[in-house]
């Protein structure tokens, strides 16, 4: 990718005039700025600055002063460390599962649906017109103990008549998955669909047989969009709280839960704050790894 | 090179009556083609005519809807694509965009496991004189040297016969020049049959040994570059391949080796050899280049009119009324015999009977006029 950019930029020649002293790009960037720094950038220093607070002695509920006590952070990941490994243990068992579900997807409508793609397409973003946490209960009912899958199951032999499914750690993976298969679905598709079909045609060419060519040149030409997709799911499933309130029980929740319990519930901002920027960092550092791993950043 | 292969018999490749139908659409009809072993041949027609159609069946990514195809004894037609010794050069190149030059062009030798990928790779680039590129990615070249890989790619796997699809089409003319020349060269290096695909009946002409002209499914006439321009068998190929003055006439007698014929009054001669139709009404052809103003010559029309004149360099091209108002195009070699003529000027025109055709009357004049330019 470097490497392109600097060739386009010895063939261009030399800089016209349009490049002096134009604000037109600073113009262009100044709402996106304003809108970043009003509602992220001074959110998190506000964010940073509470993780590090104390509440003082006898002092009411929900009353803080900053000691910049760092210690604050390794209070908040010791008596959280259980929710906070099984929502990165959940988040990826969900991307793993929506991977799964949705590359076949992805590859039937981009390859094989001639002219129902658009109905496809409009099937797959369809969940958004109905509320996340609406789904979410939604799943509560399908999955329930009259609901058709436990009914269904029950009637197999070796299925236990206790035998529930919500309020299990399964409901909450399947909640996630769910929830985030359209985030999987559209830049695994997006990139499949960018794959000329001649490329194919040329491996069958070349002597690759139908599984070699899936292997040899769909999997690797599809791979910034396996990349977005897990990122786009992975980062929101492992900071999500609804799922695991809704579908889980006391003994699945995730981080998301202990960071809103912290702040609605205790009103114990400094741990949530810390939590939060805990959860952030993590995850970044495994985006980085995960990108560097793939070498995405190589891909056309 | 050639120690592995997938099937191992060489020989002619035989297509015989194949068709192939898209519901009520005949893509290719009943069409039956010898291509002989080492031959560099052309698949020359209009966009829609079949070609690409016949090329994909050959290549294994159609299968006909009817016919068998033959490389030597073998049966390929409804052979996988990965199993036939048979390599495209796809059209906008296909190649792989992930992975590197050589590795685009080892891709096939991996398939088959091939031993010595390294030697054999080297060897193809260096066949198209790219072996310095072989670390780069597709993305980083040029049309041209894409073009290039595209061929050593096919290539270095020595497949019985090599099909190109409008391999030059997306290259600029001076580089599709260049091309024609190189993909020649490399044909009589390797000796390998070559199958070209193209709509641009002067790359034909400049590169097959042998060119069928195909027109809605079916061949129109195959033979020599020379054979299909100085003696063309319908209105299409006439028209086709260059420019061509057809003028419906009436044949009068046929005796002597030669047809008489009448147009508009005037009498003309054909040697019965060059009339390819047993049809008493018929289209005269002469190619512009064969027609002279002069007024000395058996065939020849007096009282013409000069309508339009255009410098091209090598020549000087006239646009000639008749008496009976049909414009005739007459090139005119730029040396000493110019006339120089203006419009509005009066000329005769005079060519030689044996630099005339006859074909069958019943043809639309205009077929295959002004096809060859649209992609």
């Amino acid at each position: 990718m470097a490497f392109l950019h600097t060739a386009t930029g010895t063939s261009s020649g030399p800089k016209s005039g349009i490049k002096s002293k134009s604000w037109t790009p600073y113009l262009l960037l100044a709402p996106g700025l304003i809108w970043l720094i009003t509602f992220f950038i001074f959110p998190i220093i506000s964010l940073a600055s509470t993780s590090t607070m104390v509440r003082p002695e006898g002092a009411q509920i929900g009353t803080y002063v900053q000691e910049l006590r760092f210690a604050n952070y390794i209070d908040a990941f010791q008596a959280n460390q259980e929710q906070y490994i099984r929502s990165f243990i959940y988040a990826a068992l969900a991307t793993i599962l929506a991977l799964a579900i949705a590359y076949p997807l992805a590859y039937m409508i981009a390859f094989k649906s001639g002219k129902y793609r658009n109905i496809l397409l409009v099937l797959v973003v369809a969940p958004f017109f109905t509320s996340f946490l609406l789904r979410t209960v939604a799943w509560t009912q399908i999955l329930g103990d009259e609901g058709p899958i436990v009914s269904t199951l029950k009637l197999l032999p070796f299925v236990d008549e206790s035998m529930r499914l919500t309020s299990t750690p399964f409901a909450v993976v399947s909640g996630l998955t769910y929830n985030f298969l359209p985030f999987m679905t559209l830049p695994l598709y997006a990139s499949l669909e960018r794959i000329d079909p001649r490329t194919l045609e040329a491996s069958g060419d070349l002597y690759a047989n139908a599984f070699t060519t899936f292997r040899k040149v769909t999997v690797p030409l599809s791979l910034p969009g396996v990349v977005a997709g897990t990122l786009l799911t992975f980062i929101p499933a492992a900071g999500d709280y609804i799922n695991a309130a809704i579908l889980g029980n006391p003994n699945t929740r995730m981080i998301g839960n202990v960071i809103e319990s912290r702040f609605f519930a205790v009103v114990d901002y400094p741990t949530a704050a810390a939590l939060s920027f805990t959860l952030m960092a993590t995850i970044l550092i495994l985006v980085t790894l995960y990108i560097r791993r793939t070498n995405t950043d190589e891909l056309v | 090179m050639a120690n592995q292969k997938v099937s191992q018999d060489t020989g002619d490749l035989v297509l015989n009556r194949i068709s192939k139908f898209y519901g009520d659409f005949k893509a290719v009809d009943d069409l039956s083609l010898t291509v002989p072993d080492g031959s560099f041949f052309a698949l020359l027609g209009p966009s829609g005519c079949g070609k690409t159609t016949t090329l994909r069946m050959i290549a294994g990514l159609e299968e006909p809807s009817q016919g068998t195809i033959h490389i030597g004894e073998t049966d390929i037609t409804t052979q996988k694509p990965y199993r036939r010794n048979v390599n495209t050069v796809f059209q906008n190149y296909a190649l792989f965009p992930h992975l590197t030059i050589f590795e685009n062009v080892a891709f096939g030798l991996r398939r088959r496991g091939i031993k010595d990928v390294k030697a054999e790779v080297d060897k193809a680039l260096a066949l198209v004189e790219l072996g310095h590129l072989a670390e780069r990615k597709p993305g980083q070249l040029s049309g041209g040297q894409q073009q290039r890989i595209a061929v050593a790619r096919a290539i270095v796997n020595r497949p019985e016969v090599l099909l190109l699809d409008e391999p030059l089409g997306a290259l600029d003319l001076k580089l599709r020049r260049q091309m024609q020349i190189e993909l020649k060269r490399i044909q009589m290096e390797v000796g390998i049959t070559f199958i070209h695909v193209t709509h641009d009946q002067e790359e034909a002409m400049t590169m097959a040994d042998t060119i069928a002209v195909m027109n809605q499914g079916k061949i129109e006439q195959m033979g020599s570059a020379t054979d299909l321009y100085e003696a063309p068998r319908t209105a299409f190929v006439a028209n086709f391949l260059g420019q061509c003055n057809l003028i419906k006439a009436k044949v009068q007698s046929r005796a002597g080796g030669k047809a008489v014929v009448t147009a508009k009054g005037h009498t003309f001669e054909i040697p019965l050899s060059r009339v390819s139709t047993e049809n008493d009404s018929i289209l005269l052809g002469v190619r512009p280049e064969k027609l002279r103003l002069d007024d000395k010559g058996i065939n020849s029309i007096k009282d013409c009119v000069v309508t339009d004149r255009s410098f091209v360099g090598t020549s000087t091209q006239y646009l000639v009324r008749t008496p009976w108002d049909l414009e005739l195009v007459v090139f005119e070699q730029n040396d000493e015999g110019l006339h120089d003529l203006r419009v509005g000027d009066k000329v005769s025109l005079e060519w030689d009977p044996e630099h005339t055709f006859g074909l069958d009357g019943a043809q639309d004049v205009n077929a295959g006029a002004d096809l060859d330019d649209d992609e």
